[in-house]
């Protein structure tokens, strides 16, 4: 059968990549590369592309938000498709974030399928009466009668010096709701992936992108780039495996995470990064497996501390793997402060690749010390 | 029932020019709803762009009977049974929900609509299955006027497995998809963009999908009450809503009292049908007490959501007989309490009825004449006063159900025994539904961890309609799954 498959792609870049899918696939896990070829893209243009294929798909899916349209999205994220879909399918709302997300609801109430963007997450808070009150608890109160396929999207999270008002992370708020599912994608294909899902998804699902994440690039394979790609909703991914220590993280701090088990790894401690994906249903198996396999926990966020996500995972471990935790859940998260101005101050309000470094060294040390 | 003297084609007719500077005189403290008529006559849009928009206002208060002179509405037999039927059926539902809750079988919140039935009946029962209704917490009514059975909202209401909504939503969220009940909202204000997204999405279809139904555009009717008419998502959604021409009416049920806050308390301006006009859309003012008459409105509004004219605004001027739920003491509503006493303007029109007589010396000469100015002085306060001696009893004196018996007896449409057996099969069908309820079985444990998800998978549908996760060639990334 390889011999085959060598024959129908040949030799060179194409069989690297068939000879990958095809090895185990713990193994395909342990390379951080997915794919041979070198095509790479912004998370910007996956979500993009996301939208765009979407759309086309199923003409029940329609974009509305303020600026999506002419201004071609406030951080050009539906740019295009204005254009390609008309001002019917791309709406251009005025400033009224509790009218029109209970408008989307209210649309979604009757089978179409709305993607509903806030400039920012903060402003959801406008408008979260809707997201809570009529469209995560519908499908309960109704009996399952009433489902709402509607997925509310913005930048969330710290951006540079924009201030307290515009930099709250809300995936502990949202996650703290049965009925959503809030996702948080990190890199091209996680954003292409699950907003393809989360449009398909026949429940709320709030889905967290990040402002300074847009311009990055990210390799991203053929299968990616396929229009019927999706990743599962609910499952986490092994971004980088480890032995010593645990780190989950989400959204922007999946990088630091990286460049922190980088660090670590010359200090010859093997860290395994969990990228979760998933806030809302939150990968209780693979954080907890991860767990059982290196003894030590630390959780990344950036938002608040109290009552944020990190507590939620050390509280699932606490449950289910209490007897394999060598040391304490460490929690690294944003100041509990309201986001200062000032450019250093800033800086020290949300976790810094130093950070990770100090906490993880400081647990191996007391480790050893047992 | 007085004959109606708003008449459909003033819909849309062009205001008559305001004079310049002119503006409707403020409210003295609680005043009556008549002076409705009166700011109407020198009301309506200024603004050149709102030549087309108005405001109407039927004279339903203001005693003026020439205009009382108008023909009534034309109503057949069968139309007029109907609407007597539905009415009775929400009245006797809503008294037997008070017993149950008073025997106990029935808990939590629940809010009666007895007094509002015309303004349920009048517009749901114009409305197709296919016609979306939206309301509030006081929603019994208008899942019965939609079709709901009433054994299902029973049992709704008494927890059951049975009930509309399993017993999971209970009497402030009936939802029914089958016959387009979108809820049963507890905040106010929240079921206005709720409705106003069901009027997009009919528009959507229609549009974008190309799938149109016979008669127009699918309607949206989205009922709300005085205090929703401050709240900032309700002027949001009139915005919108026109903007996009979205097919929906706004229904405001003013009963006068947002629990125990007057309308005349918390509103700047209490003439709600008046902000139509400021976002461009027709605002009318109907006699929420008359169901001939909020019907009459109803079809106007309706044909012209269907033809794609976009929405409406229509305040009906109606009264809650009993209180704002059933665990309101419902004390601020007692004779006198907010208002001048009686006695002031009695005293007040004999004062200035002495003092004018006595100043022309008329007292002596022609008794009579000044006796018959004093009636009239007397007669001016008289509306005012009625309301303030007692609003209970001068809205329990328009009640509709008793209005429409009349209207229909007294035009012949049907004889006194015909209603009194329609009465009859209305306890009956009441009755049942509480036997139903009653011996319908308590929700099963397993039922507490369903539907919060219509996907509790969480892998998303694919394009055949299938979960995902099931689908052998389902793509997983790099993701174990």
């Amino acid at each position: 059968m390889l011999g085959a498959a060598r024959r129908q792609l040949g030799s060179g870049p194409m069989l690297g990549q068939v000879l990958r899918r095809l090895r185990p696939a713990a193994v395909a896990e342990a390379t951080r590369g997915y794919s041979a070829a070198a095509k790479e893209m912004t998370v910007r243009d996956a979500l993009n592309s996301a939208l765009d294929e979407e759309m086309s798909a199923d003409p029940s899916v329609f974009l509305m938000g303020e600026e999506v349209g002419e201004y071609q999205g406030a951080y050009k994220i539906s740019k295009g498709l204005l254009d390609k879909y008309g001002p019917d399918r791309v709406l251009d709302t005025p400033i009224t974030e509790a009218g029109f997300t209970g408008i989307g609801v209210g649309a979604a109430y009757q089978g179409l399928r709305p993607i509903v963007e806030f400039m920012t997450f903060n402003f959801s808070m406008q408008a979260i009466d809707h997201i809570i009150n009529s469209a995560a608890k519908s499908n309960y109160m109704s009996a399952g009668q009433i489902s709402v396929p509607i997925v509310f999207r913005g930048p969330n999270g710290a951006a540079a010096g924009v201030g307290a008002q515009h930099s709250q992370c809300y995936a502990a708020w949202y996650a703290h709701v049965p009925g959503l599912k809030v996702l948080t994608p990190y890199s091209a294909e996680d954003a292409r992936g699950l907003l393809k899902a989360a449009i398909r998804d026949p429940d709320p699902v709030i889905f967290l992108e990040n402002e300074l994440l847009y311009g990055e690039s990210f390799p991203v394979s053929a299968e990616v780039l396929d229009s019927s790609f999706c990743l599962p909703i609910g499952k986490a991914k092994i971004e980088r495996e480890g032995k010593d220590v645990t780190i989950t993280a989400f959204s922007k701090m999946v990088g630091y995470a990286l460049q922190a088990a980088e660090i670590l790894s010359k200090e010859g401690i093997s860290a395994e990064v969990i990228n979760l994906r998933s806030i809302r249903p939150l990968d209780r198996a693979a954080i907890n497996a991860s767990v059982r396999k290196t003894n030590r926990l630390v959780t990344v966020e950036e938002g608040f501390p109290q009552h944020g996500v990190g507590s939620e995972i050390c509280m699932s471990v606490v449950e289910d793997s209490f007897e394999y935790l060598d040391a304490p859940v460490e929690r690294i998260a944003g100041a509990d402060v309201p986001m200062p101005y000032a450019a250093n101050l800033e800086r020290m309000a949300v976790p810094q690749v130093s950070s990770f470094s100090s906490i993880l060294n400081f647990l191996l040390a007391l480790a050893h010390t047992v | 029932m007085a004959a109606t003297s708003f008449t459909a084609a003033k819909f849309l007719a062009p205001v008559a020019a305001r004079s310049g500077g002119e503006r409707a005189p403020p409210l003295p403290a609680g005043a009556s709803s008549s002076s409705f008529a009166r700011a109407m006559r020198r009301g309506g849009a200024h603004h050149p762009r709102l030549r087309t928009a108005l405001a109407v206002s039927s004279d339903v208060l203001a005693g003026n009977k020439a205009q009382a002179a108008a023909a009534n509405p034309a109503v057949t037999r069968e139309e007029a049974l109907e609407l007597y039927e539905d009415m009775v059926l929400g009245r006797v539902f809503e008294d037997m929900c008070a017993q149950m809750y008073y025997r106990g079988k029935m808990f939590g919140f629940v809010h009666l609509y007895n007094g509002q039935e015309a303004v349920s009946t009048g517009f749901i029962k114009y409305l197709n299955q296919a016609d979306c209704v939206v309301s509030t917490y006081r929603d019994h009514v208008h899942a019965l006027s939609k079709g709901v059975p009433a054994r299902s909202v029973m049992a709704e209401l008494f927890g059951k497995a049975t009930g509309c909504c399993r017993g999971q939503g209970g009497s402030m969220h009936m939802f029914s998809a089958p016959h387009n009940l979108l809820g049963g909202f507890a905040f106010i204000g929240e079921g206005i963009p709720v409705a106003t997204g069901a009027a997009f999405a009919a528009k959507y279809r229609h549009e974008v999908l190309k799938q149109s139904g016979p008669d127009g555009l699918d309607v949206t009717v989205a009922f709300f009450g005085d205090g929703t008419c401050n709240n900032g998502q309700f002027f949001e959604c009139l915005n919108m809503a026109q903007l996009w021409k979205l097919p929906i009416i706004f229904v405001v049920e003013n009963n006068l009292w947002a629990i125990g806050m007057s309308h005349l308390r918390a509103t700047s301006d209490p003439e709600i049908f008046k902000k139509g006009p400021a976002f461009g859309m027709p605002g009318v003012h109907v006699d929420g007490m008359d169901v001939l008459k909020v019907r009459e409105v109803a079809k106007e509004a309706i044909d012209r959501a269907r033809r794609g004219e976009g929405p409406t605004l229509v305040e009906c001027e109606t009264y809650r007989f009993r209180g704002h739920s059933l665990a309101d003491p419902d004390e601020l509503r007692k004779p006198g309490k907010d208002y001048f006493p009686v006695s002031f303007y009695f005293f007040a029109s004999l004062v200035k009825f002495l003092v004018l007589t006595r100043l022309s010396g008329e007292m002596e000469n022609g008794i009579k004449a000044s006796l018959a100015k004093f009636v009239a002085m007397l007669k001016m306060a008289s509306n005012i006063v009625l309301m303030k001696t007692d609003e209970k009893s001068h809205y329990a004196a328009r009640d509709p159900i008793t209005a429409l018996k009349k209207y229909i007896i007294e035009e012949n449409l049907a004889t006194e025994s015909e209603l009194k057996s329609i009465e009859k099969k209305i306890e009956d069908v009441v009755e049942e539904a509480v036997e139903f309820a009653d011996a319908s079985p308590h929700p099963p444990r397993s039922q507490l961890l369903e539907n919060v998800f219509a996907d509790p998978k969480g892998f998303g549908i694919g394009p055949d309609g299938k979960y995902r996760c099931e689908d052998p060639k389902f793509t997983q990334g790099t993701a174990q799954v």
